[in-house]
């Protein structure tokens, strides 16, 4: 079976004087339904690797395809949330949720009912009609979420989505993220440098060099799902973490 | 559920509207009145004779003495400011969207523009006099003139820096061309279209008043210089009065439709204006 997401030899210098490289050399493959994650440092070029699958950067050279389209020649193949979220300040927050379903065809009824009934999930509700300005940054980063979610695509790209959110919304939000994923098996690539995090939700974790980034190092997470808190105690845990924290600081040195 | 750590910015109290108001435009309406007063006390004390500086209350009788000619005067130049204003407006979007859009306008067209500004209305209006004739035509000419720039410009502005990482989005979402502009460009251009024409509003009513200076058969302008050349400087002042308030109200209209238009622009922001 084809992979979801296949990336070769890629690399990716900015225009400028001097030219930034920003990634060089990555290889990857997520199949399809699991869940991958990317750590790194910051700047090291996670951000610029998900715009590459995105469709929104053509990279220098390299192959990436999403779903067995060329992402470099096509755009909206799979579902991305930027970093930080970005919301339309002229959409209330409803809408904005739903914009991602709106522009792939959804119907907007459907579309709003689905939302309404996740806004309360997400500790969002009362909330459907404020502008973004009036929510919090953890909110927005929240219906930013569930505007991917929301946009019909079997690829789902998420560029530190729990960055703004405190440690216990963020549990919620892994709680609500592993129990959508097991119903939903889309493939999920995900960025964070938070490495329990990334051992938490994750079938398998990249580790990416600083810059030019490059994937230096992969690690499997065991563990049984549906986790909870109590595997982030086990010994196991610890010690597969404590290798991916000397994986990633070999990497950003 | 999910606790309150996470609280929403806190929105403002709507205070009551009538007791902001009075906060706002107090001080404002204190200062008025007070230098009103001072103007009377000035004049009455001095003697200063009526055809160099009237007292306000002589002005009040010379508005009370022509009110009968005023609504058709304040009413012509009300006519001519917004549809000069309204031409100008949309002429000043259009012209964005197209600067926007084809960069070769913009390189050619810009620079036209700004030095098209430096031409004095006052030397162009008894021209569009000439061209247009003695009635409401001309006028409306020279409110274009003055209102299309500020549009221009603040929406060109507006258009330009409509947020990149929005319209990204919108890209990645696989939106077309016009998604996008509804979506992205033109929400974004709104706030800067509405700052460009509230300036438009303030300049509209002088800029008709101006050209009727130069031959009219109506308008306040008409009425100012009939005043001034029979030395009834009190009707000048009732015309300068008036002037001032329509502008006014001008601006004010522009404000209110701005908020209704935009109003996530105003959102958490309490409810005065
Ligand atoms: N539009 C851009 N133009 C030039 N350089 C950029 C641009 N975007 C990112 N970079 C640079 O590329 C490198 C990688 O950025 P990014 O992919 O955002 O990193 P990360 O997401 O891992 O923090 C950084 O050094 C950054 O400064
Ligand atoms: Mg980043």
């Amino acid at each position: 079976m084809e992979p979801a997401i296949e990336v070769e030899n890629l690399a990716h210098a900015y225009p400028g004087k001097p030219p930034v490289q920003a990634v060089m050399d990555v290889n990857m493959v997520a199949a399809e339904g699991e869940f991958v994650s990317l750590v790194g440092s910051s700047g090291c070029g996670k951000s610029t690797l998900l715009k590459v699958l995105a469709g929104l950067i053509r990279p220098t050279s390299g192959h990436a395809s999403v779903d067995g389209q060329d992402a470099t020649q096509s755009i909206g193949v799979a579902a991305y949330m930027p970093q930080g979220g970005v919301l339309l300040p002229w959409l209330r927050a409803l809408a904005n949720a739903t914009l991602g379903a709106t522009i792939a065809g959804v119907g907007r009824k459907e579309a709003t009912s689905h939302a309404r009934e996740l806004f309360e999930r997400f500790g969002l509700g009362g909330f459907e009609s404020a502008w973004p300005s009036e929510l919090s940054g953890g909110m927005q980063q929240r219906v930013a979420l569930l505007r991917t979610f929301l946009t019909p695509r079997s690829t789902i790209l998420l560029d530190e989505p729990f960055g703004a959110l405190d440690a216990i919304t963020r549990r919620e939000m892994h709680a609500w993220l592993q129990d959508v994923w097991a119903n939903e098996r889309r493939t999920v690539l995900f960025v964070t440098h938070d490495v329990e995090e990334a051992l938490t939700l994750s079938d398998r974790v990249y580790v990416m060099s600083k810059r030019p980034g490059t994937l230096v190092a992969e690690f499997r997470s065991p563990f049984p799902r549906p986790r909870g808190r109590e595997i982030q105690t086990s010994p196991e845990f610890a010690t597969l973490k404590g290798q991916l924290l000397d994986a990633l600081e070999a990497a950003s040195s | 559920m999910t606790v309150a750590i996470d609280l929403p910015r806190a929105r403002l109290p709507g205070a009551g509207s009538a007791g902001r108001f009075l906060a706002n435009y107090l001080p404002a309406t204190l200062l008025l009145v007070a230098l009103v007063g001072f103007w009377e006390a000035w004049v009455q004390v001095r003697n200063t004779p009526s055809y160099v500086l009237p007292a306000p209350s002589l002005v009040w009788e010379a508005f009370l003495r022509t009110r009968g000619t005023l609504p058709g005067h304040t009413l012509t130049t009300l006519n001519e400011s917004l549809l000069g204003l309204g031409i100008g407006a949309l002429a000043g979007v259009a012209l964005a969207s197209l600067m926007t859009s084809v960069a070769i306008v913009r390189r050619v067209l810009y620079p036209l523009m700004i030095v098209s500004q430096t031409i004095p209305m006052i030397v162009l209006a008894p021209l569009l006099t000439i061209w247009f004739g003695f009635g409401i035509e001309p006028k409306v000419v020279v409110v274009l003139l003055v209102t299309f720039f500020p549009v221009l410009v603040s929406t060109t502005e507006a258009l330009l820096g409509a947020d990149r990482n929005l319209i990204a989005l919108l890209q990645s979402m696989g939106a077309t061309r016009l998604q996008t502009l509804r979506y992205v460009l033109l929400p974004s251009a709104l706030p800067g279209f509405f700052a460009g024409l509230r300036i438009a509003a303030a300049y509209a009513v002088t800029g008709a008043v101006i050209a009727e200076l130069m031959g009219a058969q109506s308008g306040l302008g008409l009425y100012i210089t009939r005043s001034n050349s029979a030395f009834r400087t009190d009707q000048v002042f009732v015309g300068i009065v008036l002037v001032a308030l329509l502008s006014l109200a001008l601006f004010a209209a522009v404000h209110i439709i701005n908020r209704l238009a935009t109003p996530w622009a105003f959102a958490g922001k309490g409810d005065n204006s």
